[in-house]
């Protein structure tokens, strides 16, 4: 591998990345595969540091539980550009296997009682049954047309959404399912006697290291994938699928794995978010809107780079959480003018997101990442 | 069925063997499930219902599967216009709201009439704009074909609750074709055997247009070879943006029927049956409008036998029929040869 190889669709670039040698270590953690931006590896570090530091930093419950959610949603939205931006296909069942990840938890914990034995078998489960279910549904779709993939799996996400409603009995149904997490990670469970710089090391912010470093740890290991020669060919089928093919590469093949590596990423996310939640329902982790959620971040943050999630995910659940607030301002100041007021009503707050979402497809096919590497 | 099933290879003067048998699959279908139900008026009303949401979904899907097969273009954001016609009948009821309440099947039919064209209208005129700003400058690629149709309809569907409120709004059906008409103890729905009427009527036109017209042939030859047909002279742009007009205007129409069918009326409606349109059109074969009306009747019928027989399993069947069509014929029941 070299750190010369870059995807055909951005200019390559040399100017912020001069010191091959100087971090070796680094180098290989980032599968020499760095930001190639100032402005952008400032902005990772400052993601990464602010992450880190948030339960000292921000004290209160709602801080870190958006720390949390952008932790599973990074990953999430990294394993969803494996297939848009790596690939090339759109898959619309990710948050099925995100939602088969919460439930694997759930469902385990809830049942078996709350011990990390059944946090182990809740997630193998989920990963070994989005596996097969990633692997059928790759076969029967990507073998015809890689259209059909994304009409299947709209197809199949619904029936599954539709299916943990209706299994009431064993996923609770509309309800969800809420359980106990094993002791460790209960808000009562004390690592240190003493607060730390007033912050009490309890149960809740072990959990939220684990999030952090599971989180971490996937995403390093997804940009390895990527930078593999398998990554390499995935980018060659994005690019060319026929020259691919001639070259004597399987396309199915790579294609149906890349699904199923990416399925068992959002697996992963899923328990993850379960793990933090204490709660797993189908609007938290299966409804549709959440799989357009995952769509917006990878596109605004830059397709066909893992640094765009990083990015997308970021900013999206800022704007889901601080937005509505700057736009009820705005709103209330434009009461006078009907219109403009319903449109800029914070319950519309998507309305501008997707308007940015179709403009960015238009105007920076790169996103937020392709634009600052541009620079 | 229509010639986009007939395939051209080979191209000799014989004419090529028309394919039947996934023909019979509705008709067989309608005849297995006979022994299931233990009387005939469970079976006749299930069937009268099957065929009639078929209908509404082959309205739905069939501009969509022709817009496919003439240019390559995969309308995510086609439920946009489901909903959207669903909507334009408010503009409609507003103020026609006494010819609803009428004892009059005539001022009833009209009011469904005029609901139809005023969502036709705002449809097609609706799809004018999307074909323009967000589909054109996307050809060729259905990666971001899929992206900004995708991004279409969320803004759209926000617009939607803008305009008219983001809480669902229940319409009723004019006051004749409420209830059903009762033959025996079999009962079928009045609004069921418009829809089938209307479903039917729209197929027969669809299928005189494109077999029997100028402009059908060269819809037919486009979905064949649109290089060629460009070549020989014809503008295909103009000829795709008007069909891509008239998709978004039956979808428009599909909209209408389902709302009264519902009665009542959500942005995401459009998004939801998308669901079961994406289902035909890969049954049916991208591109074929024969498939199209063949898969929306299987789709439909298993749908209502199966909610009937095993309720929780109503979904799933729907998957379960895909994968066992894609078994048998990878490329849909009507495969179309692209050139």
């Amino acid at each position: 591998m070299t750190p010369a190889n870059t995807p055909a669709n951005m200019p390559a670039m040399t100017s912020a990345s001069s010191s091959p040698a100087r971090n070796g270590i680094l180098l290989g953690l980032l599968s020499a595969d760095p930001p190639r931006s100032r402005v952008l590896a400032i902005l990772l570090l400052a993601i990464l540091a602010t992450l880190m530091a948030t339960p000292f930093l921000i004290p209160g419950s709602q801080p870190i539980g958006t720390a949390a959610k952008i932790c599973i949603f990074i990953l999430l939205a990294a394993s969803f550009d494996l297939l848009l931006g790596y690939t090339g296909i759109v898959s619309f069942a990710h948050t099925m296997f995100f939602g088969i990840g919460g439930y694997g938890i759930a469902i385990a914990l809830s049942r078996l009682g709350a011990t990390w034995t059944s946090v182990a078998i809740g997630l193998i489960a989920a990963l070994a049954l989005s596996a097969v279910l990633a692997f059928i549904i790759g076969l029967v779709s990507l073998r015809v047309r890689a259209i059909f993939f994304s009409m299947i799996t709209l197809a199949v996400a619904s029936a599954m959404l539709v299916l943990a409603s209706q299994l009431s009995g064993f996923t609770g149904g509309e309800d969800g399912l809420s359980f106990q997490l094993p002791p460790e990670l209960r808000p009562a469970f004390r690592v240190l006697a003493d607060p730390v710089l007033g912050i009490p090391i309890n149960g809740r912010l072990l959990a939220y290291y684990l999030i952090l470093f599971v989180s971490l740890g996937m995403f390093l290991l997804l940009l390895r994938i990527v930078n593999s020669p398998f990554g390499r060919v995935l980018q060659a089928i994005r690019e060319n699928e026929f020259r691919a093919e001639a070259l004597g590469y399987r396309v199915v093949a790579y294609r149906i794995a890349a699904s199923v590596i990416a399925a068992l990423a959002a697996t992963v996310a899923g328990a993850l978010l379960a793990l933090w939640l204490r709660y797993n329902g189908p609007d938290t982790t299966l409804s549709f809107s959440i799989m357009i959620d995952v769509l917006l971040m990878v596109v605004i943050g830059g397709m066909g780079t893992l640094y765009g999630s990083v990015i997308g995910a970021t900013l999206f659940v800022l704007a889901q959480s601080y937005l509505q607030v700057l736009m009820a301002s705005v709103s209330g100041s434009l009461t006078a003018v009907p219109l403009l007021a319903s449109i800029t009503h914070p319950d519309r707050w998507l309305l501008w997101l997707g308007i940015l979402f179709v403009t960015s497809v238009y105007a920076f096919p790169g996103g937020i990442v392709g634009r600052l590497r541009r620079e | 069925m229509n010639a986009s099933a007939a395939n051209t290879h080979g191209g000799d003067l014989p004419r090529t063997p028309r394919d039947w048998v996934p023909l019979l699959l509705v008709p067989a279908l309608i005849g297995v499930a006979a022994p299931l139900f233990g009387d005939l008026s469970s079976w006749v009303t299930l069937t009268t219902a099957g065929l009639a949401m078929g209908m509404m979904i082959f309205l739905m899907a069939s501009g969509l599967t022709l817009v496919f097969g003439l240019m390559d273009v995969i309308n995510f954001g086609h439920g946009v216009f489901i909903s959207l016609g669903a909507y334009a009948t408010l503009l409609v009821l507003g103020p026609l709201a006494a010819w609803g309440e009428a004892d009059s099947l005539a001022l009833n039919l009209g009011l469904l009439g005029l609901c139809i064209l005023a969502a036709m209208a705002v449809t097609a005129a609706v799809g004018a704009l999307f074909e323009r700003v967000i589909v054109r400058p996307v050809y060729g690629s259905h990666l971001k074909q899929i992206l900004v149709t995708v991004g279409g309809l969320i803004v759209a569907e926000q617009l939607i609750h803008a305009l008219w409120g983001a809480s669902p709004i229940t319409v009723a059906l004019p006051q004749t074709l409420r209830g059903a008409f009762v033959f025996g103890d079999v009962a079928i729905e009045r609004y069921r055997v418009i829809a089938v009427v209307i479903g039917l009527a729209v197929f027969g036109i669809m299928h005189l247009v494109l077999n029997r017209t100028r402009i059908g042939l060269l819809i037919r030859a486009g979905v064949e070879n649109a290089e060629m047909v460009e070549a020989l002279g014809y503008r295909i742009r103009r000829l795709f943006v008007s069909v891509f007009v008239v998709g978004s205007a039956l979808a428009g129409l599909g909209g209408v029927m389902w709302a009264f069918y519902r009665q009542t009326l959500t942005a995401g409606m459009g998004m939801d049956v998308m669901v079961l349109v994406f289902i035909v059109i890969i049954i049916g074969g991208l591109g074929s409008i024969g498939g199209c009306f063949v898969g929306s009747l299987l789709i439909a019928l298993t749908a209502n036998y199966v909610g009937f027989l095993a309720p929780k399993l109503a979904l799933v069947s729907n998957i379960l029929v895909m994968a066992l069509v894609l078994i048998w014929r990878p490329q849909g029941l009507f495969p179309v040869n692209r050139q």
